[in-house]
């Protein structure tokens, strides 16, 4: 019997496990990353991103941020379109992760303008209140690029002596914001996944003093940390004596904008969208 | 004295002292960084933030403490089921000096931000190499000192060395295969999806390889010596192993259910995930059925309790992980808290409990004395059971409010809770967890200390007379 003789038994155990190997994980190969399924927006990283990448995968951001958006109703309502194969084919090693501890950053690229991320990245809490994550304002240091060139070699990804050259003098937190915002942006979904509006759009709460101090807490909230506590404006523009009618402002909060501002659809709903609008058209320059 | 019968136990000896000493580390870690999820400011950048902590915690875990203790063991079982010494002690020395150095390398690395980012395959390429030597060295030994055994037959637990000798050197040959930039740098040499593929083949099949085979070959071989009565069934035995060993590598795509790689991968390894329930409970059985008649010895055999609990976490372990290989399962529990949950019931329950219960076997014999006491044992029993299961069972919850709180709708069908909404709440289960950690750490130091006064004993009383 194969229990006697441990070299029989020792080929026998590596044949058995290389079966489901083989057909698993060897086989698909030869689907995974076909040519035929290439999406031609989905280009390769420039030095700049490279790098930033290299850093988030140097400080561990993966342990806590997914980078999958799954075909399910609350991922793609939270999060945006479903994530492709093929717009990771750039991507060694994929940096999809394996556990939320904060929110998935696969559409990340283009939601919040670079000013939001250099504030988040110093201090997460000034930009998110109850968040738990790490402060990283020691990306302040120089960037080294002493390895770019050997990455976008090793990488076989295309450079320019300019794109090296422009490395000089960015600091880490640069190299990051490059990154995130280049994060799932190459397909154009953002212009056609932004959450629709439904129904009729008239304010509920027109001159109703009553839902002010929930519309002033909700601003707070999700709003004061880019526009300010008193609406003056900082990481995006001063609000005050908005003249826009309560429809447009409703449209832009609930969808956000091609500018850099999230919707905030998702997270309120159609009901607390309206308080906000509701209090932000109360505050006036005196 | 401590070289009965031509054994080489002082590698044995050095090897289960580092894997305590990395046991205690992952530990430490563990409660630092569940500390450090419930209150940021305790990240200290650059070094000890959560996100360069956690590999730490799962290396030293899992490779330190883990595979530490199973070369401890593997090298004690062997040399007795094969009646004969160690291939080459000399080797083994050298083995034991690289697995620490490589160890300690990994954790300093690891804190400077060197780092694959591959889950449980984070270490640059030099360490990375270092590690590749240790398991050749490793493999050669066991498998020479099998070749010129002196019993003809190998017994269930060989088996099970064997299968993890060539495994790991598979799995780990594999996905660690990358593109070096420098000393520090590398990319893996895979993309995308494919990259994902491969990695979750390896990570799941380290859970098969490294988690799974090494234990059972130390609780069959340690179940029968704590009980003094053989194992229920030999050919259950042979059934279950190599179900075990075929089905196990099939399965690694269930942590990439949903996610863009092709649907029959993934559906094969949903298939072969529940299927997998079979061998692994006829383990379970085969350890519940030695027990036909013996079961007063939970009461009076405090090492029966350890091994016997740890089968039944296993039990539990390999009920839950087919479960959550379930697609619609997984669509509401993966990416939440449940899933260190059931980590943790694995790692905490079933394979340290079954360690522990070999190092009190074992170390004891190989000094030639008694274990310092068994009041503390229970006492630390206890403790390891209370700490893990107010770990597990506070992130299943939690794993289940918020994936409930994700999925929660409004009427006209925008979701009912931003992100940040539902891991506010789950901060309290975070508080439990962290205490339970700390529940833990508390056994663990009874254990440790427990050791510690054993061997200590042991060295007067040689000292008090000579051999």
């Amino acid at each position: 019997m194969i229990e006697k003789k441990p070299i029989v038994f020792l080929l026998l155990a590596t044949v058995t496990i290389l079966v489901g190997t083989v057909i698993t994980m060897v086989i698909p190969f030869r689907w995974i990353n076909d040519p035929k399924l290439a999406i031609a927006s989905v280009k390769p990283y420039t030095p700049l991103q490279l790098e930033g990448r290299d850093i988030y995968i140097r400080e561990g951001c993966n342990n806590c941020h997914t980078q999958t958006v799954r075909p399910l109703l609350s991922d793609v309502e939270r999060y945006g379109e479903y994530s492709k194969s093929g717009e990771f084919v750039y991507d060694q090693p994929f940096l999809w992760g394996s556990r939320r501890n904060g929110p998935d950053l696969a559409r990340i690229g283009g939601k919040y303008p670079d000013a939001w991320h250099v504030k988040h990245m110093k201090d997460p809490r000034s930009m998110v209140p109850r968040s738990n994550m790490p402060a990283y304002a020691f990306m302040n240091q120089p960037l080294d690029s002493s390895l770019s060139e050997r990455k976008m070699k090793a990488l076989n990804f295309p450079y320019t002596q300019a794109d090296l050259d422009a490395l000089k003098g960015k600091t880490e937190l640069d190299a990051m914001v490059a990154y995130l915002q280049k994060v799932g942006n190459d397909i154009p979904w953002r212009k056609t996944g932004r959450a629709a509006v439904l129904g009729e759009l008239k304010n509920p709460y027109q001159d109703n003093m009553s839902v002010l101090p929930e519309g002033k807490a909700l601003y707070r909230e999700h709003c004061g940390q880019c526009h300010g506590e008193e609406l003056k404006g900082e990481v995006g523009p001063d609000l005050r004596d908005m003249d826009k009618p309560d429809a447009a402002i409703f449209g832009t909060i609930y969808s956000g904008t091609q500018a850099g501002m999230p919707g905030f659809g998702d997270s309120l709903g159609k009901d607390r969208t309206w308080k906000v609008v509701t209090y932000i058209k109360s505050v006036h320059r005196r | 004295m401590n070289q009965q019968e031509g054994y080489a136990d002082d590698v044995v000896k050095g090897f289960i002292t580092w894997s305590m000493v990395w046991g205690l580390v992952a530990v430490l870690v563990g409660v630092l960084i569940s500390f450090q999820i419930a209150f940021p400011q305790l990240n200290l950048p650059p070094y000890l933030t959560y996100g360069r902590l956690r590999p730490i915690h799962t290396n030293a875990g899992i490779f330190g403490w883990g595979i530490g203790s199973f070369m401890a063991f593997f090298y004690y079982i062997t040399q007795r089921l094969t009646r004969t010494g160690i291939w080459s002690p000399g080797l083994a020395r050298v083995q034991l000096w690289l697995f620490n150095l490589a160890i300690a390398l990994a954790a300093v690395t690891l804190a400077l931000g060197m780092n694959r980012s591959k889950e449980y395959a984070e270490l640059e390429w030099p360490v990375a190499s270092l590690v590749v030597v240790v398991w050749v060295i490793f493999a050669i030994n066991i498998v020479m000192t099998i070749v010129k055994r002196r019993e003809e037959q190998m017994y269930i637990s060989l088996w099970y060395i064997l299968a993890t000798l060539v495994g790991v050197a598979v799995l780990y040959l594999v996905n660690n295969a990358s593109i070096p930039v420098s000393l520090t740098k590398s990319y893996s040499a895979y993309a995308g999806a494919n990259d994902a593929n491969v990695q979750w083949w390896y990570g799941h099949n380290a859970v098969a390889m490294v988690l799974t085979t090494p234990p059972l070959a130390i609780f069959y071989y340690f179940l029968p010596k704590a009980t003094g009565v053989p194992i229920y069934s030999h050919r259950m035995g042979v059934i279950a192993f190599w179900s075990l060993i075929f089905m196990y590598l099939w399965t690694g795509a269930h942590h990439l259910l949903w996610a863009p790689v092709p649907d029959w991968v993934q559906t094969l390894a949903m298939a072969f995930s529940v299927m997998l329930i079979a061998p692994s409970w006829a383990a379970v059985f085969n350890g519940y059925f030695s027990m036909n008649g013996q079961w007063h010895q939970m009461r009076e055999n405090y090492l029966v309790k350890f091994l016997i609990f740890g089968i039944t976490f296993y039990g539990a372990q390999t009920l839950q992980g087919p479960s959550q290989s379930i697609r619609t399962f997984s669509a509401f529990i993966h990416f939440t808290d449940w899933v260190p949950g059931h980590v943790h019931m694995g790692t905490l329950g079933w394979v340290s409990l079954v360690l522990f219960a070999a190092i009190y076997y074992t170390l004891p014999r190989i000094y030639g004395t008694e274990i310092y006491s068994i009041r503390l044992a229970n006492v630390h029993f206890w403790l390891v059971l209370t700490g893990q299961l107010m770990f597990s069972i506070s992130m299943w919850i939690a794993g289940v409010q918020q994936a409930a709180m994700l999925n929660a709708t409004n009427p006209d069908g925008s979701l009912h809770y931003s992100f940040m909404e539902t891991m506010i709440e789950i901060y309290p289960y975070w508080h439990i967890r962290a205490l339970g950690g700390v529940v833990y750490l508390a056994g663990l130091c009874v254990f440790l200390y427990n050791i510690w006064k054993t061997v200590a004993g042991a060295k007067t009383q040689g000292a008090a007379q000579p051999a």
